[in-house]
């Protein structure tokens, strides 16, 4: 009877049990995921993992919030350029700060389309860069799962979306990680072993299970976005609805142009595998180049050549794959300025 | 179990509670202090009928865990009423149609009382944008954003006469 | 006559409730030792049950009761002639989701740990998953019953000689279309509480459209006399005809408080919502027209395939829907109808929003549009012309006492501007037209019988209180409010003075529920009738008092008065307690049955209604041609509602019903795993239902062709309106880019698939190429009515 405490008057999907610590500082933080092991897991907003905890999806025994370190909370500005976002900011603090649309507007363009509102108020950015990989088997109850047989993500053998192979293709549906790649993003993490700093291209793994170059036992603290210096950019997300719908297709685009060419570029595809994937075969058509109709349309096709996306996610993959030249194009020339024509 | 003995604020009350820190505050505040008024349609996050606010922001209550919410304001519905007066947008939404079954309406009336407390003066798309994440099955979402854009307006009539007053 | 209450746009009489968070929905409900119902599903799409194993999840402390199969053996269900549902089931299992056992217990982690310890072994046997595979593989059969082999209903009706109407044609054209499956997605999900006293009896308060009909089930599984069952509707949080029947979970809740003489609740998760379903059926429909040079109807012969899924649910009388109301907008002289619903082994299609009309309705509208282009004829005008007479009885029967149809035709296209853009708008940019028709309220009830559809008992207490009782549920649509707006109007008080108590099989007279539309014209005759009767009473009473004729007499704003010296008179209150001085206790009844049908023959007991609502619209698109995506701009849509009893709440019914056609048209649709039959989307995250971001700006206009079977010659205003938006948005895109999607929803892809191909030279057209070949029964043969003796002959 002592579990009647659990509930008294309701129906509904419930999470599982687990143990709470909501440290007040890295040290401690750090003290507590070692003392558990594989059995803790950090949160921060929990728009992701708490959907996914009570679909079973994920059972950790011990949760361990990171809400209340400080360092996680600071958004600090450099002084020559350049800004430093706590990895605990919520994407409702990062949409209300001018400063950061006007020299990321790629980064204030993910965000304003990551879910919607109450998510953006409670998710954060550092969440949203860790946010698990997503798939049509793997993104489903209980019940759903144990119908179908478990998938290689969770519990079973095989991976149905291509059962023939070892792998899991769960995709990366974060929109700030493509983002954060195209701005040329450097993650900080502190783990038992001590600080590191990772470009955020390195903090990504073409696995679906094993998607990020970080230890369970690590903490992403925050995010140091490199000085403006004339890049401009801008993201294109694909999804069915304007709101809810996570990404199957997100473009990140950041150029940077000197007389008239294109100096610099990067294009980074995002929910079309199980990392973000910059594509510099499209980059090197761009570079040293006028940014005319027939270059962009030449990079846009090298995109959709070098990304496989699977039908694992919303639309068919033909389609996104498809799709992928197109908002490049439009990424593109959404950068041009004047547009060309 | 991990239990904790918990003080919520909830519409200005203080409620102190054994709470089992994987419940989350939908249950809390429906099972434990029978606010029922916050509706539930997923509890996955993906419907908005659980919105309520914390410090005046609109949240999940189904994704949020009170042991996180301790010193918070947190606003229900129920706690939307002053002085047994309904608020100009639950006065708005019933006379412009905006409730039809009624499931997603608490949801609905919070994400806009954040919206408004934010901007007193949203445009139709800005409506609609904070409403982005509430859905509702009945009404095509029109009535909802006449009910919200005549509320901004009763607002500021109201304002208008009480500055013209001082003047 | 001018009225007080009828025609304004007063607010609903439970609106600021449920804005306040006061309205208690079912879930909501909380009674002291309280247990925790849920229930094991199968996760086989078909498979026989061998053997289930509940003595571990009967031990797990906590555990009060475990039910399978042969605890309920008794089949129910919502028709008579379908009654193949099992609350358990018993030897089989036919869809993915399909209920086998279930456990109440103190709380639900401790039910869902006993679900756990329950063991089922099945026997798979081969899922057939779509229509073909159905009709293909007779040697599988997922019912013992039927029309054949996995046909469930089969049906075949000739009105007129159809090959003579054709002859009489200069130019006959076939499309195929296809109408996916797709959900009500209600925002509250199915919940029930049941209580079993000491007394034998048992109460229900469940979120149903239907307690007359859950009663019955009720009684029918549980083998409880009928006058020791209570059921109760609470306020529905979202019906679209989803919870109009029978639920399995419905009658295990009540079977487990009995079992364990303690109150039991079950709220479903969100995914066996998708389970439960009864949504849209996914319909294949060919077609056939033949027409004179000026586009003039000269014959139609359609053929409809259902995919029912896995139970029987309202499916008869589906099928005969998607033949039935074709009829019902233009005159069709000669016109055949052939229809098949099959079993597959999916989540039980059923009753959605215009139920079985609006898939046979996208493929009249779409293929009317590609006829009138055919002979280089304006769309509008082709239909305008050959608009259904009223007073008139159709081809097949249907007797149209009003049509407001071309009033609405004006409206939208004067409004919309449609003739000016129509083929004139530049690549990607489009304007479609569509009209439809629907019905108020179905002519005959379920089970048939000669008692009323609907009754109301109103009674009037000393203070001038009414108090309106009526078997009506309120779903959101306000069938409470409609009931306190007429009597208010008839009875001379206001809205707020009346309390109204509804949907309570213990407390109410019988409604049959709200369901196709029925509510507003039945409940509201009903009241007119049992207010008009008190009125005569306070009438008669008023008329010693003041001394004045009776018949001068008048009720309004509280007060019954002198026409002549309005001065003259009394209080409402007042009125009230000289009657029942006069008189007695006053109370009275009032009841409304359908007129009867003009002709009976086999099939006939679908389509008849007390009148028909008309709707058309202009639906303005943006299509982008590099993405597919389709953007509606704008919709303007007319509808005749006969009267608006409440023009606020006519258009809301309007919006939403917009909202539910967009959806339908471009997004929301039902999809399985091919092998397994699991739901592809049991969610609200993959399952697409437009959020505020994607709903267009809607202009709507009223049309009042007052009906003389309405109150106050009001008809439908539910769910008529979905019907021409999906094919008004599919005709759109065709003049936005130029290919034709016959196949909803429109989706980017499919859009994209139809530019691919017209720019590799093909027609651009997406949707399905051919139908099954099946031995279609005999015609049932029926003579049209004595105007339709003759078909238009073929121009010279």
């Amino acid at each position: 009877m002592s579990r009647r405490v659990l509930h008294d008057g309701g129906a509904m999907l419930r999470l599982p049990p687990f143990r709470y610590f909501a440290p007040r500082s890295l040290d401690e933080a750090l003290r507590i995921l070692s003392d558990h092991g594989s059995e803790a897991q950090i949160v921060a907003g929990g728009t992701d993992l708490y959907p996914k905890m009570k679909r079973r999806q994920i059972e950790p025994r011990v949760l361990v919030s990171v809400r209340r370190i400080p360092e996680l909370s600071r958004i600090v500005w450099a002084t020559h350029g350049g800004v430093t976002l706590g990895a605990g900011v919520t994407l409702a603090r990062v949409l209300a700060c001018e400063d950061l649309a006007i020299a990321y507007p790629a980064l204030a363009r993910a965000c304003a389309v990551i879910a919607h509102p109450p998510i953006r108020s409670m998710g954060t950015i550092g969440g949203n860069l860790c946010i698990d990989t997503r798939c049509t088997y793997y993104d489903q109850t209980f019940f759903w799962r144990e119908a179908l047989g478990f998938c290689l993500k969770k519990g079973g053998a095989i991976c149905p979306v291509a059962p023939g192979g070892t792998r899991c293709w769960a995709v990366s549906s974060s929109d700030g990680a493509p983002v954060m790649i195209a701005l040329g993003a450097v993650l900080h993490l502190i783990g038992p072993h001590g600080e590191r700093t990772i470009a955020a291209e390195e903090f990504y793994r073409d696995d679906g299970i094993q998607y990020l170059a970080k230890a369970p036992e690590e903490v992403l603290v925050e995010v140091t976005l490199p000085r403006e210096d004339g890049w401009k950019s801008t993201y294109w997300k694909l999804r069915r609805r304007g709101a809810i719908d996570f990404p199957v297709l997100g473009v990140a685009v950041a150029v940077r142009m000197e007389s008239g060419r294109c100096r610099d570029a990067r294009i980074v595809l995002g929910a079309v595998g199980s990392c973000p994937k910059r594509i510099r075969e499209a980059e090197n058509i761009l570079e040293g180049n006028r940014l005319e109709p027939d270059v962009i349309e030449g990079a846009a096709h090298a995109v959709s050549r070098a990304i496989r996306p699977l039908d694992n996610a919303d639309f068919l993959h033909l389609y996104r794959k498809r799709m992928a030249s197109v908002f490049t194009q439009r990424a593109l020339r959404e950068l041009t300025d004047p547009p060309p024509r | 179990m991990d239990v904790r003995l918990l003080t919520l604020n909830v519409n200005g009350e203080q409620h102190t509670l054994a709470v089992p820190v994987c419940k989350t505050l939908l249950e809390v505040l429906r099972e434990d202090l029978h606010l029922t008024g916050t509706k539930h349609g997923c509890e996955l996050g993906e419907c908005g009928a659980c919105t309520v606010l914390v410090d005046g922001e609109p949240i999940l209550s189904c994704l949020a865990l009170p042991i996180e919410l301790e010193g918070r304001e947190i606003l229900t519905i129920e706690g939307l009423m002053e002085g047994g007066r309904p608020h100009p947008l639950q006065i708005a939404f019933a006379e412009m149609g905006a409730v039809q079954c009624g499931y997603c309406t608490p949801g609905v009336v919070l994400s806009a009382k954040a919206l408004l407390d934010r901007n007193p003066m949203p445009t139709r798309q800005e409506i609609a944008e904070a409403l982005s994440g509430n859905l509702c099955r009945c009404t095509g979402y029109i009535q909802i954003l006449d009910a919200v854009e005549r509320a901004v307006a009763w607002v500021r009539e109201r304002r208008l006469i009480l500055e013209e007053g001082r003047s | 006559m001018a009225f007080e209450i009828i025609g304004k746009p007063l607010p609903k009489i439970d609106a600021l409730p449920k804005c306040t968070g006061e309205t208690r929905y079912a879930d909501d409900l909380q009674l002291p030792r309280m247990l925790y119902a849920k229930i094991l599903r199968s996760p086989h799409a078909h498979a026989r049950i061998r053997r289930i194993e509940v003595s571990r999840a009967r031990a797990l402390p906590g555990v009060h009761a475990v039910l399978t199969g042969c605890d309920l053996p008794t089949r129910f269900g919502i028709l008579p002639v379908s009654q193949d549902e099992e609350a358990l089931c018993v030897e089989k299992v036919r869809f993915v989701g399909d209920p086998v056992a279930a456990v109440a217990a103190t709380d639900e982690w401790i039910a869902e740990e006993a679900l756990r310890l329950i063991e089922v072994e099945y026997e798979p046997l081969p899922a057939l998953l779509t229509l073909e595979e159905a009709l293909r593989e007779s040697s599988v059969r997922i019912h013992d019953y039927g029309d054949g082999p996995n046909i469930h209903k089969m049906v075949s009706l000739e009105f007129g000689d159809v090959e003579e109407g054709f002859a009489q044609a200069d130019y006959v054209r076939e499309d195929i279309f296809f109408y996916a499956g797709s959900t009500h997605l209600p925002l509250e999900q199915h919940a029930a509480v049941a209580h079993y006293g000491p007394d034998g009896k048992l109460t229900l308060w469940s979120s149903t459209q239907t307690p007359h009909y859950v009663h019955r089930a009720l009684a029918k599984v549980l083998g409880l006399p009928p006058s020791h069952i209570r059921v109760i509707a609470t306020p529905v949080g979202g019906g679209f005809g989803g919870k109009s029947e029978p639920f399995s979970h419905e009658i295990v809740v009540a079977k487990l408080a009995m079992l364990t003489g303690r109150p039991v609740k079950i709220t479903l998760t969100r995914e066996e919502v998708f389970y439960v379903h009864r949504g849209r059926h996914p319909v294949l429909m060919w077609i056939r027209t033949g027409v004179r040079r000026d586009g003039t109807i000269t014959a139609m012969h359609v053929r409809s395939f259902l995919d029912g899924g896995a139970y029987g649910s309202y499916g008869v009388a589906t099928t005969y829907y998607t033949g039935a109301l074709q009829t019902v907008t233009y005159k069709i002289p000669r016109y055949k109808f052939e229809g098949v619903r099959v079993f597959t082994n999916k989540p039980p299609c059923g009753p959605k929003r215009g139920h079985g009309t609006p898939q046979p309705r996208f493929a009249l509208e779409v293929h009317l549009d590609k006829i009138a282009e055919d002979l280089g004829l304006d769309p509008v005008e082709m239909r305008r012309r050959q608009i259904v007479e009223a007073p008139s009885l159709t081809v097949n029967w249907l007797r149209i006492s009003s049509c407001g149809l071309r009033a609405c035709i004006d409206r939208v296209v004067e409004a919309s501007g449609f003739r000016e853009k129509f083929r004139r708008l530049p690549f990607g940019q489009g304007v479609g037209f569509a009209c439809s028709a629907y019905l108020s309220g179905a002519g005959l009830p379920i089970y048939w019988n000669d008692m009323p559809h609907s009754g109301v008992h109103i009674k009037i207490d000393r203070g001038g209180g009414v108090t309106v009782f009526c078997g009506s549920t309120d779903i959101g649509q306000g069938s409470d409010s409609i009931l306190a707006y007429i009597v208010a109007e008839v009875l001379g008080i206001l809205p707020q003075d009346i309390r109204v108590v509804t949907a309570d099989t213990d407390l109410t007279p019988v409604d049959l529920g709200s369901y196709s539309s029925r509510v507003t014209v039945m409940t509201g005759n009903a009241a007119v009738e049992a207010a008009e009767k008190l009125r005569r009473l306070l009438f008669r009473a008023a008329a010693e008092r003041l001394d004045v004729p009776e018949e001068q007499l008048m009720a309004r704003a509280r007060r019954i008065f002198d026409r002549a010296d309005p001065q003259r008179g009394l209080d409402f209150a007042e009125a009230a307690q000289l009657a029942e001085a006069r008189f007695g206790t006053l109370g009275a009844v009032g009841s409304y049955k359908p007129p009867q049908s003009p002709r009976r023959y086999k099939g006939a007991g679908v389509g008849p209604s007390p009148s028909y609502s008309y709707s058309a619209c202009v639906v303005q698109v943006d299509v982008d041609p590099e993405t597919g995506f389709v953007r509606v701009e704008k919709v303007w849509i007319a509808h005749d509602v006969g009267r608006a009893i409440n023009p606020r709440l006519v258009e809301g019914q309007i919006h939403g019903s917009v909202y539910m056609g967009l959806g339908e048209a471009l997004m929301e649709e039902q999809t399985f795993r091919s092998r397994l039959g699991l739901h592809k989307a049991p969610s609200m995250l993959d399952y697409k239902s437009p959020t505020p971001l994607e709903m267009p700006e809607v202009e709507c206009f009223l049309i009042e062709a007052e009906d003389p079977n309405g109150p106050f010659g009001a008809k439908e205003a539910g769910q008529g309106p979905l019907l021409p938006i999906p094919p008004a948005v599919a005709n759109a895109v065709y003049d936005a880019v130029g290919v034709r999607i016959d196949e909803l929803p429109i989706t980017p892809e499919k859009v994209l698939r139809g530019l691919n191909d017209k720019a590799r030279g093909g027609s651009g057209r997406v949707g399905p190429k051919s139908i099954p070949s099946l031995a279609w029964p005999e015609p049932i043969r029926v003579e049209p009515p004595p105007e339709w003796r003759d078909v238009p002959t073929r121009s010279s």
